[in-house]
């Protein structure tokens, strides 16, 4: 209607001044932080910029020296491990304590409330929770041995080889009673009939669940894929907290090699190309997702 | 043969179905308490609850036994002895770096970042969506596109050129900076939120105002604001818990001096000097994780609100 308005009259500057003036911030962050920074980031990443920016382009040395440390190697190893096994975990654990919840149980806000209570949590919170139960003098390990299994040995965190298991397990903790909120609710959304069709034609609910409910419920299925792909490419308070990326570098992610190049290595070129790497996995990860959400409509 | 056998079967049930239908119970088939299905669908629920639940027992408990008793027992036992000693420690005595005074200086650094924070980022973050939504001008989708694009980019990408930014403008390692920078990384998804939840009102009652002469702050202030509360509170939920527990941000953005909270467990925990005090660790921990827990409890279902709306895209 506002628009119908604006056909009749001649358009100018100062027509919804108000409204424009109270936009100001979020043209700002959107131009000159979001797209700005941006690109800022990406120019200078072709640069050798070390203690301050400089405009000095070297073309694709950074990006070279950084395929070449093995610390960027083994971070993007790790999130590669860390991101397959983390969205697996997560839906499937995710889904299951939904379709679980919505047996028409008792005690729902309980358990949902158990469930959830984590993602309250910060992930150095998390991250330090984990440290201790996973220490091996203490911890899990040392309580299993005490009851009997002498040889029983589980300490990710001080095995390089495993190190990002035991940070897997506790982003698991942290995050799967997200997934498994945004689940019910689609769960919830599925019509009633749907599953009164499926028990008329004898199908088994697994069958149900698997064949019919899961296809139906693809929006929330992206929806909550791209929700936890983009938080697995930022992980990184988790590590810090957790490991502090060792032992060794055994445990590195890419957002940590950005920050430390950034601000403790005085590395600037570096930490620039490697956060352009960064985004280019989101991009990989969000622009078929925004292609298929907004581009098969006309309106966005 | 077989055939006969099953045709002698089938009769056989058939019988057995008539007469339970003449004679047997009506209604609905009671459902035992302990069947099979029951006990294995509570029985997967309370043993996940078990593994939800057994990280913050731990913290409880170990915050609550003396380091002698840690050294020896193991960290599924609860305390012989109660001691409160860990907590007053953590609170105002452990050490980061040089500095002694405990936990209490981060707890009020991050209560000092919290709350001009989550004033602001609201207040801007609830103007700009109510622009949207009610007085849409010629490029501000294009812009609400940029910063819904824009939530997804790593802060990495983007938070040296707001280290400049805010150096230029002088404010780089100060409060207001940080405060700042919370506004900006908060604003995509609350004013998301907010152009869904002012879209959603009636808009006969906007025309209804516009034609009584109302202005632009006018309508905000006097019928959208009063309107919406149930959505500032969604979206404060959101903010204290998002910015208490944020840790990049308190890093790059603070000086020591003014660490907040996480930061400072964070560096008490991993310390390389001294003896661990794990119970000390564990109870400052918990102090840290204090705030966002009393806050989800509190709010329920909101908090819920709070993160489905996070996630469902407009």
């Amino acid at each position: 209607m506002v628009k119908q308005a604006a056909a009749g009259r001649p358009n100018h500057l100062f027509r919804n001044l108000n409204s424009k003036i109270a936009s100001i911030p979020m043209i700002l962050v959107a131009s000159v932080i979001f797209l700005g920074g941006t690109l800022w980031t990406v120019i200078y990443s072709f640069t050798n910029s070390r203690l301050l920016p400089r405009l000095n382009f070297v073309g694709l040395d950074q990006y070279e020296r950084l395929w070449a440390s093995s610390r960027w190697i083994i971070s993007i190893q790790n999130l590669a491990i860390y991101g397959i096994l983390s969205l697996i975990f997560s839906l499937v654990i995710g889904f299951v304590l939904a379709a679980l919840m919505d047996q028409k149980i008792r005690f729902e806000n309980t358990f949902r409330t158990i469930f959830l209570y984590p993602f309250a949590l910060s992930f150095i919170v998390t991250g330090l929770v984990w440290q201790w139960v996973l220490n091996p003098e203490f911890g899990i390990q040392s309580v299993v041995r005490s009851l009997g299994w002498t040889g029983f040995s589980f300490d990710p965190l001080y095995d390089p080889d495993i190190v990002i298991y035991g940070i897997l397990i506790a982003a698991l903790w942290q995050g799967t009673g997200l997934v498994m909120c945004l689940m019910l609710a689609g769960l919830r959304g599925i019509d009633e009939d749907i599953w009164k069709a499926a028990r008329v034609d004898g199908i088994p609910m697994w069958k149900t669940y698997l064949l019919i409910v899961i296809p139906m419920m693809r929006p929330v299925f992206i929806t909550t894929l791209v929700i936890i792909a983009s938080g697995i490419v930022k992980v990184y308070d988790l590590v810090v907290a957790q490991t502090s990326g060792g032992p060794g570098n055994a445990s590195e992610v890419p957002a940590k090699y950005v920050y430390d190049y950034m601000f403790q290595a005085q590395n600037l070129g570096q930490g620039f190309a490697a956060s352009t790497m960064m985004l280019l996995t989101v991009a990989i990860i969000i622009v078929p997702w925004a292609y298929l959400e907004f581009g098969g409509r006309k309106r966005g | 043969m077989a055939n006969i056998s099953t045709l002698n079967t089938t009769v056989a049930g058939i019988d057995a179905v008539s007469s339970r239908l003449a004679s047997g119970p009506r209604g609905r088939k009671p459902r035992r308490v302990l069947s099979r299905r029951n006990v294995m669908l509570y029985g997967t629920l309370i043993v996940a609850a078990l593994y939800y639940l057994l990280p913050l027992y731990v913290m409880v408990v170990t915050s609550l036994k003396g380091m002698p008793e840690i050294r020896l027992g193991n960290i599924f036992s609860p305390p012989l002895e109660i001691t409160f000693e860990p907590w007053v420690k953590a609170w105002a005595e452990a050490c980061t770096g040089l500095n002694c005074d405990g936990l209490s200086r981060g707890f009020w650094n991050s209560v000092r970042i919290l709350v001009p924070s989550v004033v602001v980022s609201i207040a801007v973050a609830s103007v700009s969506g109510y622009a949207l939504a009610n007085w849409r001008f010629k490029g501000a989708e294009l812009f609400f596109s940029i910063l819904i694009v824009g939530a997804f980019i790593p802060y990495q990408v983007m938070i040296y050129p707001i280290v400049i930014v805010l150096r230029e403008m002088g404010i780089y390692g100060t409060l207001t900076g940080l405060v700042v920078v919370h506004t900006i990384f908060g604003m995509p998804i609350l004013t998301l939120l907010f152009r869904n939840y002012f879209a959603s009102l009636p808009v006969e009652l906007f025309k209804a105002a516009r034609i009584d002469g109302a202005g632009f702050w006018q309508i905000y202030f006097r019928i959208m604001l009063p309107m919406s509360l149930p959505i500032f509170v969604v979206a404060m939920i959101l903010q204290v818990t998002g910015i208490w527990n944020d840790f990049l941000f308190g890093v790059v953005f603070t000086r020591p001096d003014t660490y907040p909270m996480t930061v400072q467990l964070n560096n008490i925990v991993n310390s390389v000097q001294g003896v661990k005090e794990y119970n000390v660790n564990m109870a400052a921990t918990l102090l840290t994780g204090a705030v966002p827990l009393i806050v989800y409890f509190i709010s329920g279902r909101l908090f819920v609100r709070g993160i489905a709306a996070g996630a469902v895209k407009g």
